[in-house]
């Protein structure tokens, strides 16, 4: 039995090719029952988002299950084959093993540490389990891989660190208040880098917004946008007395607040804590501003310092990450491999058995006189005599062998077992 | 009666020891195994404080050892009641090694139940004692909120962005529950002032004596009307009052410590 990960991502493919692939829908119920079709494959799983499409499966045979899904990828989604090549990849046994935990704990994700793909994951496992397309392989690989993604998102800080500006702008405003629904925001000006920030805080709880706009109709536009309201550019000082969390972007070549407007501010407003984000460049604000207590003034280097200490921070909890995960891997080979010895195990049980019934049988039609209680004592000291022989074989192929094909073979050759058929499904 | 301090001292070091170890490197497992290990000893400590009550007859606060001891317990029992309140992060880190300490020093004092001298046997013992202690243990917690948002805050005006930064809870809950905190030691330190006099005029025959205890009672409670002053009327919130609360606090352990061991007065236990 082998594990087979067949799939391509934002690394490998343009999205032109990941949307072709995409198992979107009603697709993804039908390409899992095409999946199962094919001669090769026992068990499946389709994973499909905007990064990847990935197939998990349990194949009888690497090789040729290789062709059938490529084969049965060009005809589903009816493209060339030829199109494919270069953005698939596969993976089997230890590498398919490592390359779904890695996915799960979103050490493979275009931004690393990203939450969603485990949720994701846990979707594609969930309807592959409805649908009775996994069985006792990819049930317990897809188990694993969700419990070591919990691992690495406990024992890493990978996923704790905001690496683009305005999520960091976001964080830092829960580092200063406790709760954002409850404080008022105003954005100076405009800017893409800026409206990004604000639909962040947004989506983080704060509901009072305060656009003030050189262009007061583009103030207008942006506050409906937003749910707030607009204000007149130039009454955005007395405005600063009700403000908590400013960003600032605005085209002005200079200062546009200074220390001594702030410290009067901050008088007014009995020094509540104001989160000030100037993204402009040149800067507008005062860098000044800083230094009044409860004040905290973030320019876009700040920010962009937060983000690459973040990103290099991530960096380190990843090696961190993928040491856990080769740790796992590790453990879910020698439970597949103690897999391997199961059907060994199981002949040579079977074989015992029919031995020890043949001549059971046998003994008591030569000695009819037996009555009941002697048929017994004879059958339970057979059966320490059978259990004590196959005993130590068991207990030899259950153990952790370096070379254990070798003993199964060995143990087959001794006993002269033969399998029947019932190797895979377990 | 003694191995139960000792236990509980054990315990209460190891937690301190787990929450340093937080500091620098946290999870939520830390965490759940600091309080755990605090929660031990705070029963043994518990049950070490109530045999001595059964013992002596009379509340355990009559030295100097059982004094810094149930200081300390009334110090956990807020540490508990603000960790489950509002779940903040690192609270511990910064209040155990206050308890220790404060445990430490209660070991290293003599420890055997005197008679009381006649002069405390009074209801108002327990009372005038209870109200003062809780009311410390309140400035004590608040101060080391106080230690904890002037870290955070010099990590968000300095930029200085790392783990620690990560961990440390935001300034407004820190500004927010060191406030209430006050709120709650100030009016029982005036209750403890005002029953310590009420009991001074019952036994002694007049209110107010100027023993040395009573003035530096007095100059901490003038700060912490400083403290609630400032901030309700100037609006003096968060670093300033973070600052007030630390020195408020330094006046409770003058007037615990510094009054009994180098001022004499009735108040002092070495007579």
């Amino acid at each position: 039995m082998r594990i087979l990960v067949t799939g391509l991502n934002h690394k490998t493919a343009p999205v032109e090719v990941r949307e072709k692939l995409a198992f979107d829908g009603p697709k993804l119920d039908e390409g899992l029952r095409e999946l199962l079709r094919l001669r090769n494959v026992e068990e499946g799983i389709i994973i499909s988002t905007c990064n990847r499409v990935e197939l998990y499966t349990h194949v009888k045979e690497v090789e040729s299950a290789i062709e059938e899904i490529k084969q049965f990828l060009s005809t589903f989604h009816s493209i060339k084959p030829e199109s494919l090549e270069g953005s698939l990849y596969f993976y089997s046994e230890r590498d398919a093993i490592r390359h779904v935990f890695r996915v799960a704990s979103s050490l493979d994700s275009m931004v690393v540490g990203e939450p969603q793909i485990l949720g994701q994951v846990k979707d594609a496992f969930d309807f592959a389990l409805k649908k009775k397309a996994t069985g006792v392989l990819l049930n317990k690989l897809l188990k694993k891989a969700i419990s070591v993604a919990k691992r690495v998102r406990t024992e890493t800080r990978i996923a704790e660190n905001a690496v683009s500006i305005s999520y960091a702008a976001v964080e830092l405003a829960k580092k200063i208040f406790a709760d954002l629904s409850e404080k008022t925001f105003m954005l100076l000006g405009a800017g893409e880098m800026a409206e990004l920030a604000v639909r962040h805080l947004i989506n983080n709880g704060v509901r009072d917004v305060t656009v003030a706009n050189r262009t007061y109709e583009r103030g207008v536009e942006l506050a409906r946008e937003f749910c707030g309201r607009a204000i007149k550019f130039d009454d955005f000082k007395t405005e600063l007395v009700n403000t908590d969390i400013i960003i600032c972007s605005t085209g002005a070549p200079t200062y546009i607040l200074y220390k001594e407007d702030m410290q009067r501010i901050m008088k007014e407003r009995k020094n509540r804590s104001v989160f000030i984000i100037d993204i402009s460049v040149p800067r507008n604000i005062d860098p000044e501003i800083n230094d009044i207590d409860n004040v905290y003034l973030y320019d876009v280097d700040d920010l962009q310092g937060v983000v690459d200490a973040n990103i290099l921070e991530r960096r380190k909890e990843a090696e961190r990450a993928e040491a856990i995960v080769e740790e796992e891997v590790e453990k879910f080979l020698k439970w597949q491999n103690s897999l391997d010895a199961v059907p060994t195990i199981v002949a040579l049980r079977n074989k015992a058995e029919e031995i020890k019934q043949t001549e059971l049988e046998r003994l008591f039609n030569r000695l009819p006189g037996l009555d009941e209680r002697e048929r017994n004592i004879i059958m339970t000291s057979v059966n320490a005599i059978v259990n004590r022989l196959i005993h130590p074989p068991t207990a030899a192929l259950k153990e952790d062998h370096e070379d254990r094909d070798a003993l199964i073979a060995m143990i087959k050759t001794l006993y002269g077992l033969e399998e029947n058929g019932s190797k895979n499904r377990v | 009666m003694t191995i139960l301090f000792e236990l509980a001292l054990t315990f209460y070091f190891a937690s301190t020891i787990v929450g340093v170890v937080e500091l620098f490197k946290g999870s939520k497992a830390t965490t759940r195994i600091m309080v755990g290990l605090t929660a031990i000893g705070f029963v043994l400590h518990t049950i070490n404080i109530l045999l001595r009550y059964f013992i002596a007859g009379h509340i355990p606060i009559t030295n100097m050892h059982e004094a810094a001891s149930f200081f300390s317990w009334c110090i956990v029992l807020l540490f508990f009641y603000i960790e489950y309140r509002y779940r903040i992060g690192l609270l511990g880190s910064f209040i155990m090694p206050v308890v220790f300490v404060l445990m430490l020093s209660s070991s290293m004092l003599p420890r055997e139940i005197k008679p009381l001298s006649p002069m405390l046997q009074s209801s108002w013992l327990a009372v005038h004692t209870t109200l003062a202690f809780l009311g410390d243990a309140a400035f004590a917690m608040a101060a080391g909120l106080g230690v904890m948002y002037l870290i955070q805050e010099h990590f968000l005006k300095s930029k200085h962005l790392g783990g620690l930064f990560q961990r440390l809870p935001n300034l407004q809950i820190l500004d927010e529950i060191n406030y209430k905190l006050i709120t709650i030691g100030f009016p029982l330190l005036t209750l403890a002032i005002i029953t310590g006099a009420l009991w001074a005029e019952s036994t002694l025959g007049s209110y107010w004596r100027w023993d040395p205890k009573e003035v530096w009672s007095l100059i901490t409670w003038f700060i912490y009307v400083l403290v609630l002053h400032v901030r309700l009327r100037v609006g003096w919130k968060g670093k300033k009052a973070a600052i007030l609360s630390i020195v408020g606090f330094l006046a409770v352990l003058f007037t615990f410590f510094g009054v009994n061991l180098l001022l004499k007065g009735f108040h002092s236990f070495v007579r």
